[in-house]
């Protein structure tokens, strides 16, 4: 059923009674051409843009617990393109384009909110730094401007602009970032790869990938054998013991990212602000709930929950930012697991293994990336080869030296 | 994970006293093969289940230290001091 404000009204004059289940619930084939492990955002992306853009609609996506119960119903929900690094930008931007224009290609409202994106300074050195950022994004096409403190001020007075430690000295704007419904996100792709043929299999956990002479050939899953041509792996937090399945070993740990909602407020924040002392971001939902994130704990974790010392430090940065939020209460909180890379960039690449590809290494930068890691990673799968704009994320990268590392952090996962 | 932590040398002390580090791999002979190199520095076995790391008692004996703790339940079952280690 196509979605449009008549079908709204047909049902609604028909006591809502004929609207259908929005994706099948299929038995797993005994073969496809191309299986997906991973029904999170990437990996239903990734199986649409095969369908449509490639016209391979023999697919199956495995999950091993249902749609959108892990990351892309886990993250803070915002979107943006502003990177450094010639090797990040152009994929990145790529995705804000698609963002820009997937509800109709879903047809399903994704609620995608270009409310932008500011990412605050406070000292001399940092504006330097975020010049040189916005000039960067600006080479590539991408919108950046560059706000005074009174111009910050104009559009959010409540901020701690004298603050004696961290004075706001202004911020870096992409007015194209913004927020979107995270959960439509999965519905919306799911929704769509199904209407195109692909199967969504759920509760459906991958236990082994099955190998003859060097090659995939299945993977054994709790609802048994199912063969394939070829594999990809979008495992997110996983992707590790996903990938020992297939004896690789990746450049990536898992960590506990911890996100949080406050209690539904009157509209007072419309926009996306990122402080620039401590690592906290903020946006205020169309509930009206303040949704924000800090740093990841820190520490190796597969558990979906993180500490309270994280709860803390991420409260006193918000507070440090605005003042006013020490009277909010937290609503909710919860964590996702994420697939640290050790540069803090992502990989979409083929791996030693001839029909097996990987979609992984996220950090906690992957729902923004959802359109164009499904895109991209959908061209190599179809073609075998990468989409211009992820050449440089490559899995060997490491090894020959060639990080991708917008921090330059080093291979430290728990820093990126 | 446990709120405290046993350190060998000081006690039990809360968690936030320590920082970590990350994975307590062998180090390579300075003239190992670059490979061997390459595996120390960026690959992880990333295991859900049973873990070592190292970490540093940063406000207290100021020791590093080898902590095993499971990276599903958190839960700490041992903590050395890094220079009892065997090597591995």
């Amino acid at each position: 059923m196509r979605y449009s404000a008549l079908s709204i009204l047909r049902n609604g004059f028909a006591r809502q009674l004929g609207w259908t289940s929005a994706w099948r619930f299929p038995k797993p084939k005994a073969h496809y051409d191309v299986i997906i492990v991973g029904g999170g955002g990437h990996g239903l992306a990734t199986a649409h843009y095969l369908a449509k853009e490639h016209g391979i609609t023999n697919v199956a996506v495995l999950e091993k617990g249902y749609i959108g119960s892990g990351n892309v119903g886990r993250n803070t929900t915002i979107i943006r393109s502003n990177y450094l690094l010639p090797g990040n930008n152009p994929f990145y931007e790529l995705s804000l384009k698609l963002w820009e224009g997937l509800e109709q290609d879903l047809n399903f409202n994704a609620m995608v909110s270009q409310r932008g994106v500011i990412n605050l300074f406070h000292t001399d050195a940092q504006r330097d730094a975020y010049i040189r950022r916005g000039n960067a994004m600006r080479l590539h096409g991408v919108d950046a401007e560059l706000l005074d403190r009174a111009k910050v001020q104009s559009m959010m007075p409540f901020m701690d602009f004298d603050n004696a430690r961290f004075p706001i000295k202004g911020g870096l704007m992409q007015r194209r970032g913004g927020t979107v419904r995270h959960d439509a996100v999965a519905w919306g792709y799911a929704r769509a790869a199904d209407k195109r043929g692909v199967d969504i299999i759920q509760d459906c956990e991958v236990t082994g990938i099955r190998r003859e002479n060097g090659r995939v050939v299945g993977v054994d899953t709790s609802q048994g054998f199912i063969g394939c041509n070829k594999l990809g792996l979008a495992a997110a937090g996983n992707s590790s013991r996903v990938a020992e399945m297939a004896d690789l070993k990746l450049p990536i740990e898992s960590h506990v990212l911890q996100a949080f909602v406050s209690e539904g407020l009157k509209p007072f924040l419309d926009t996306v602000v990122v402080y620039g002392a401590g690592h906290f971001y903020i946006s205020q939902s169309d509930k009206g709930g303040l949704v924000f994130g800090g740093d990841i704990d820190g520490y190796n974790s597969y558990a979906q929950r993180g500490n309270l010392a994280i709860v803390e430090h991420v409260a006193e940065a918000g507070i440090a930012m605005i003042p006013a939020l020490s009277r909010v209460r937290y609503l909710r909180s919860w964590g996702g697991v994420m697939d640290m890379s050790m540069d803090g960039s992502p990989i979409i690449d083929r791996t030693p293994i001839d029909n097996l590809y990987l979609n992984a290494g996220w950090c906690y930068g992957g729902f923004k990336a959802t359109p164009a890691s499904g895109f991209c990673f959908a061209h190599l799968l179809a073609r075998g080869e990468p989409h211009p704009t992820t050449t440089a994320m490559r899995l060997d990268r490491f090894e020959r030296g060639y990080a991708i590392d917008e921090r330059g952090y080093g291979p430290q996962p728990n820093l990126h | 994970m446990a709120s405290l932590i046993t350190c060998p040398h000081c006690g039990q002390r809360p968690k936030e006293e320590f920082a970590i580090k990350g994975a307590a791999l062998a180090r390579p002979a300075p003239d190992a093969p670059q490979g061997e190199w390459y595996d120390y520095v960026f690959l992880r076995t990333n295991p859900r289940g049973r873990y070592e790391e190292y970490w540093h008692h940063v406000s207290g004996c100021r020791r590093w230290l080898v902590v095993t703790r499971d990276t599903a339940s958190h839960a700490v079952e041992d903590c050395r001091d890094a220079a009892e280690r065997a090597p591995t």
